[in-house]
């Protein structure tokens, strides 16, 4: 007997996502689509509202690892993360593809539906690797406050990171596009949601690390090499708004590119 | 002197070293300590050339006791001269490191008074920013030759990567434009390094705690395009150096007019030649993951490597006798010698073709180049459906694919094709 087709309605998290798993899978009902609560309503299907519940999800979450390993847990995990289009219902069809083909299933590479969420996972990891590098902080009154502006939700990728290379420190990086921050003081961390971060004012010692960085930045590159594209294509434009070699002391971007403002003081 | 002016004296100084990477060690950062590097390492940015900007690259002072003809910071040359104080640089790089801009230092320096007082400082400052700075993160330090092999040695317990530079191709462009420097100076380090990283990597085995001596290994660089050896002498040393010094990475740096020495090429209208340095570092990426040897490469019928087409494509032209590869037999090695297969793409090759047979349209979704790979590949025993080009027209064809990429962005690298061809 086919499986009815619904809509689910749930509140946005990995664990109300696992729990619709649960539930279509208790229920024979095949997702047609996900939806949040405030997501505006208009669909012909039924709509189920599934409310989160830790032990479902946590049984489905261990299903995953004994069903498919320990690598195809890790890929709905992350998939979660990305910003793949409908990644619930992409991921929902790797689930059911999982369960019924075991772990072969994450070295099917050419199936369309792996290959998809393989991407989008490559996507936001290669992302991370990228901010790992490209993050700046400033050191306002021994705190240090970065910005950053990534299409998938890389915090909990960076946490590691950054929470180990920085164990002594306290930081803030916050999630522009998310509207999340990643906050650690050493011995803790937490990811929360905040809206309306705002960066304080700089002091004096933190302009000036700025002034040396730009002045660093502008110097190292070698005049009879210039290749902008080869620079946009290592470091495309998005990323450039939140760095400070690309920013005046006001904040605002600077004007022309670093080498055609380029100075070379000779006392 | 202003602090600022230093490290624009001293990094532009320092630009001219190609090497900024971070990569070949993993250390966790420690309690108490600040700094961390990974295996992969990480580039902080990229400058206005295209170049990956990870460490900071500067010298310790550029006031130097040497007339090396190529060189920026040669005694006769008219440049000012700055020196920073150990203090002064590790305030900087622990100011950049806490703002993630940097991954940590790439230390050299011009040789101050003699090669042992030039070591010497860069140690007191290694020692400064780890001991006392309690730093985790990467340092890259020059080897001085004709330092007390002492120094050396307390230099790569301090850093993780040490380099010395072979600064050119042979020993007579040596003696022509650095006549300070000799071979054996450069080489005697070099061997010293090497053999220092065997030592610590047997004593590590046996105690945990061993002292590490330079464990992201060592690298070189040497200028391209100053002195007239072909593309096969360099690629030959390259893989002489690979096999006999272990080193992890050799550098290529086209030569950029800084001097108008007559022993040089004259700096009006020199193209610093960038596309040849390009062509260097894809064969070199064959040598060393490629599993291609240099004769294979280039003969000495061939002595330079074709500007138009890369070298695994060069490769396989002369050699049409070892295609075509059927993609769900071939073995990991003959895989990657097929033009538009990389290591990641055969690696993804022999994952997927365990579930089932590929086709071409699954060899797309794995992200092979199939533009170049089609005409060198067949799955399940057929070429690519309505391919038709012949043996003769298939170098025409190649080339074409390539040219594009070569002609828009630097329009002044096609010149170089009048001067190769």
């Amino acid at each position: 007997m086919p499986w009815t087709q619904v809509s689910y309605q749930y509140d946005g998290s990995f664990a109300g996502f696992l729990t619709c798993v649960f539930e279509s899978y208790v229920n024979h009902e095949e997702p047609v689509e996900f939806r949040l609560p405030d997501d505006p309503c208009c669909s012909l299907y039924p709509l189920r509202a599934v409310a989160s519940d830790r032990d479902h999800a946590r049984r489905v979450y261990r299903s995953l690892s004994a069903k498919f390993g320990g690598a195809g847990q890790k890929l709905v995990a992350r998939g979660f993360l990305t910003c793949l289009p409908d990644r619930e219902l992409w991921l929902w069809r790797l689930i059911q593809k999982g369960y019924r083909q075991g772990a072969a299933v994450t070295r099917d590479l050419t199936d369309p539906v792996v290959d998809k969420v393989n991407k989008a996972v490559y996507h936001l990891e290669h992302e991370a690797h990228l901010y790992t590098g490209f993050v700046r902080f400033s050191d306002l009154e021994g705190v240090l406050v970065g910005e950053i502006e990534p299409k998938n939700r890389v915090l909990p990728l960076l946490r590691p990171h950054f929470c180990g290379r920085y164990s002594q420190e306290r930081f803030v990086l916050h999630d522009r596009t998310h509207q999340e921050a990643l906050v650690h003081q050493p011995g803790r961390w937490a990811i929360l949601p905040a809206q309306d971060f705002q960066m304080g004012p700089a002091g004096e010692t933190e302009l000036a690390y700025r002034r040396l960085w730009r002045s660093f930045y502008d110097t190292i590159a070698i005049e009879g090499r210039y290749n902008p594209k080869c620079r946009m294509t290592h470091m495309p434009k998005r990323y450039w708004g939140t760095m400070t070699e690309f920013q005046n002391d006001d904040g605002n971007a600077r004007q022309g590119l670093p080498s055609e403002t380029k100075t070379r003081p000779r006392p | 002197m202003e602090l600022l002016d230093k490290l624009n004296i001293l990094a532009d100084a320092a630009k001219y070293d190609a090497a900024c990477t971070s990569s070949g060690l993993d250390r966790a950062g420690r309690p108490g300590a600040i700094g961390s590097t990974t295996m992969a390492g990480c580039c902080h940015s990229f400058s206005a050339d295209g170049r990956c900007v990870s460490l900071l690259k500067v010298l310790m002072t550029n006031f130097c006791v040497y007339d090396c003809q190529y060189c920026v910071n040669r005694r006769s040359n008219d440049v000012p001269r700055a020196a920073f104080s150990p203090r002064e640089l590790c305030e900087l790089t622990m100011g950049f490191y806490r703002r993630n801009y940097i991954e940590g230092l790439f230390l050299s320096s011009a040789v101050i008074q003699n090669p042992d007082h030039t070591t010497e400082l860069m140690i007191q400052t290694l020692r400064l920013l780890r001991e006392e700075y309690r730093f985790g993160g990467y340092i890259h330090a020059k080897a001085i030759p004709g330092a007390d092999p002492l120094l050396t040695r307390r230099l790569g317990l301090l850093a993780d990567r040490l380099s010395v530079n072979i600064e050119l191709p042979s020993s007579p462009s040596l003696a022509l434009l650095a006549p300070d420097k000799k071979k054996e100076a450069i080489l005697a380090p070099m061997k010293q390094i090497r053999d220092g990283i065997a030592v610590s990597q047997e004593e590590l085995k046996v105690y945990r705690h061993a002292p590490r001596f330079a464990p992201a290994g060592q690298s070189t660089q040497m200028i391209v395009g100053a002195t007239p050896e072909s593309d096969r002498q360099i690629l030959t040393m390259t893989q002489n150096l690979y096999d006999k010094f272990h080193l992890k990475r050799v550098f290529y740096s086209a030569y950029m007019p800084v001097s108008s020495s007559p022993l040089l090429p004259a700096p009006q209208d020199f193209q610093p030649p960038l596309l040849r340095e390009h062509r260097l570092y894809q064969a070199d990426w064959l040598l060393r993951y490629y599993h291609f040897r240099a004769e294979e490469i280039l003969d000495e019928s061939q002595p330079d490597l074709d500007p138009r087409l890369d070298p695994k494509c060069c490769w396989a032209l002369r050699h049409l006798e070892f295609f075509p590869v059927e993609v769900n037999r071939a073995d990991y090695e003959a895989l990657l010698r097929v033009p538009g297969l990389g290591v990641r793409s055969a690696h993804r090759i022999l994952t997927a073709r365990r579930v089932g047979p590929l086709t071409f349209e699954g060899l797309k979704r794995l992200g092979v180049v199939l533009k170049r790979a089609q005409y060198f590949l067949t799955c399940s025993g057929r070429m690519m459906e309505g391919l038709r080009v012949r043996e003769d027209g298939l170098l025409r064809h190649l080339v074409s694919l390539e040219s594009p990429a070569l002609a828009a962005p630097m329009p002044e690298q096609l010149s170089l094709f009048d001067h190769a061809v």
